[in-house]
């Protein structure tokens, strides 16, 4: 079966920032419930998955298990807010089900689980996404399949040893149906990034990867970027991205730098106040 | 002056005593399948010259990947090929695929129930390169795994019939290797192979072995010597250490008054430990005694050595059976 979504040969940015304004709005309604979650990175990462879901990815809605789908792989399993948010957007999950975002017994977990449709791995311990997207680049190379596969990670999550056993791999089996998404918000759970990373691009070139850097929040450069890393010419793509955490609402933006964001009770009708004032062009 | 046994180089065979033998019974076994089987692939982490795999990899050069040294994306580049819908053989050392791959088997693997298959050579004391080296707690660590199968083979005609079982088995199985030539216990002829399934290959009254991977063949010829001395020894044979065959255990250890485990392992939280838990879980007291290894780090030599110094032996089977009069 045909797979639904086809990039087309321009990008529609306007019909995409719309799409991100309307996944950020998801993640501030998920994460109102418990009243906190990794809000900050979710916002962040919001123009990223847009440009995935909703333009570059061939994938359908109502086939997720289609052999040829492209697949995304959220490393990071606790930007979970992210995905659902995501996979609301396209339909996957229900609007009304977002309140349930890390409550007991819901399909939307603080950290990914297989077991929620549209989910291609179990992330969250960290160092785990790079490799498993080298296996299934392989398998599907060996399948003839035009499939591709996107892999977020992220910057701290670059200090686990199998991340760069996995660049290693990914460079010298040239697996250019690759495209690892290194999402550099500056964080991680002790605050902000506790060894310094950079270069981050060099490392990542070292490794035999095509690589770019980009401001992850400009729409039209993601949307580029992504459309650049199509290239078939035995390298694996990567895509280091400058992000924002909390991008589109300035009150979080301008929030202490944290791993966790907790949010009191009585702000947060101000913050979907602040997203809907904001244009998305100047989050 | 005792002649002096010096360390092997890697690469030995498996081979102990006079029994004819078989060279690479898992590679041959692989290619067998794979024959048959589009969507069997191999990997191994520069490890492949050691553990039997480069039969297959001759045989479908395009279905094989040598990740190098990195264990960790050994296995988390297995399970994105299971994720595909192939079914990898990982091969590497006991030591390195349980200790430094832990959360990729439990994680990337074991958790979403992948037919990702871990084949892991020098178990316990095969190699004597130390405790870098000696698989000594391997079993232990990945019985730990929920939903993970554990097989410990004892010979060349087991490893066959455990990586076809494998390869049928719908989940992660971890599978110990012996490699090079190995030994035939078993007759090949008719021989089957049922993951979870304890084997009676010795009926016995007085004493009962309950053993795991090669020290099975030491607990068979236990029970002869035991035979020409008026003791009557059974030996059961516990492939699968997860799923653990509790009901033959029980069932056998009803009928001897005296069992004895002997695992090629540490001797906690492997065989031993299963079957002290399958007897409380059943109610049953009884004298057991443990053979294996003591919990420590064990120094480098000659794997015979090695052996007969930590207790392996078969002479150390009849000892135990006879309450140390051997």
């Amino acid at each position: 079966m045909a797979l639904a979504n086809h990039p087309p040969a321009t990008a529609d940015i306007v019909a995409l920032k719309a799409r991100a304004k309307s996944m950020r709005r998801h993640v501030l309604a998920m994460a109102r419930g418990p009243g906190q979650g990794y809000v900050g990175q979710g916002l962040g990462i919001s123009d990223v998955l847009a440009a995935l879901y909703f333009h570059e990815m061939r994938w359908d809605p109502a086939d997720l298990k289609a052999a040829d789908r492209d697949r995304f792989l959220l490393s990071t399993g606790h930007y979970s807010i992210a995905l659902w948010a995501a996979l609301a957007e396209a339909g996957v999950i229900r609007l009304d089900e977002l309140v349930t975002y890390g409550a007991d017994d819901s399909r939307l977990e603080m950290s990914t689980l297989d077991t929620t449709p549209g989910v291609e791995m179990i992330g969250g311990s960290l160092g785990h996404g790079l490799g498993q997207a080298i296996g299934m680049a392989l398998g599907l190379r060996l399948a003839k399949s035009p499939a591709r596969i996107f892999c977020e990670l992220s910057d701290g999550e670059m200090q686990e040893g199998s991340t760069w056993e996995a660049a290693m791999a990914a460079g010298h089996f040239s697996l250019d149906n690759l495209v690892a998404l290194i999402d550099c918000n500056g964080i991680q759970a002790d605050g902000p990034v506790v060894l310094d990373m950079e270069p981050v691009a060099d490392k990542w070139r070292a490794f035999g990867f095509a690589t770019q850097e980009i401001d992850g929040n400009d729409l039209a450069a993601v949307v580029a970027a992504l459309e650049k890393a199509r290239a078939t010419d035995g390298k694996p793509h990567a895509i280091v991205l400058r992000t924002r955490p909390g991008q589109g609402v300035p009150t979080l933006l301008a929030r202490e730098k944290a791993h966790f964001v907790h949010v009191e009770l009585d702000e947060w009708d101000a913050l979907i106040d602040e997203l809907e004032r904001t244009e998305a062009d100047h989050g | 002056m005792a002649e002096r046994a010096y360390t092997q180089a890697m690469g030995r065979d498996e081979a102990t005593g006079g029994r004819t033998t078989i060279d690479a019974p898992f590679g041959k076994a692989l290619v067998e399948i794979a024959v048959v089987r589009d969507d069997i692939v191999g990997l191994t982490a520069d490890l492949g010259k050691y553990t039997d795999i480069l039969p297959f990899r001759d045989a479908h050069p395009e279905r094989f990947f040598n990740v190098g040294m990195a264990e960790q994306n050994l296995v988390a580049v297995a399970a994105g090929l299971a994720r595909t819908g192939l079914v990898p053989f990982a091969t590497t050392y006991g030591v390195f695929a349980s200790r430094r791959a832990f959360d990729f088997i439990a994680i990337a693997c074991a958790h979403s129930n992948l037919p990702v298959k871990i084949v892991a050579g020098l178990p316990g004391l095969t190699t004597g390169y130390g405790g870098t080296h000696q698989a000594i707690e391997d079993t232990g660590l990945m019985r730990l795994i929920p939903g993970l199968v554990v097989i410990d083979p004892c010979d060349a005609t087991e490893i066959a019939a455990a990586t076809k079982a494998a390869a049928a088995h719908p989940g992660p199985v971890y599978m110990r290797l012996l490699r090079g030539k190995v030994p035939v216990v078993f007759e090949p002829e008719g021989f089957d192979f049922t993951i979870g399934k304890a084997r009676l290959v010795r009926e016995g009254t007085d004493v009962g072995f309950v053993s795991t991977g090669f020290m099975t063949e030491r607990a068979l010829d236990a029970a002869e010597a035991l035979e020409k001395r008026g003791i009557s020894a059974g030996v059961l044979h516990v492939p699968t250490l997860k799923p653990f065959d509790t009901e033959a255990v029980a069932q056998f250890a009803g009928g001897v008054e005296h069992l004895v485990t002997a695992e090629n392992h540490v001797v906690h939280g492997g065989l031993a430990s299963l079957v002290a838990e399958t007897l409380f879980d059943a109610g049953m007291t009884m004298r057991l005694t443990r053979i294996g290894l003591p919990d420590r780090y064990i120094e480098c030599g000659s794997v015979p050595t090695l052996q007969k110094r930590y207790g392996l032996m078969m002479d150390d089977l009849v000892a135990a059976a006879t309450g140390g009069r051997a």
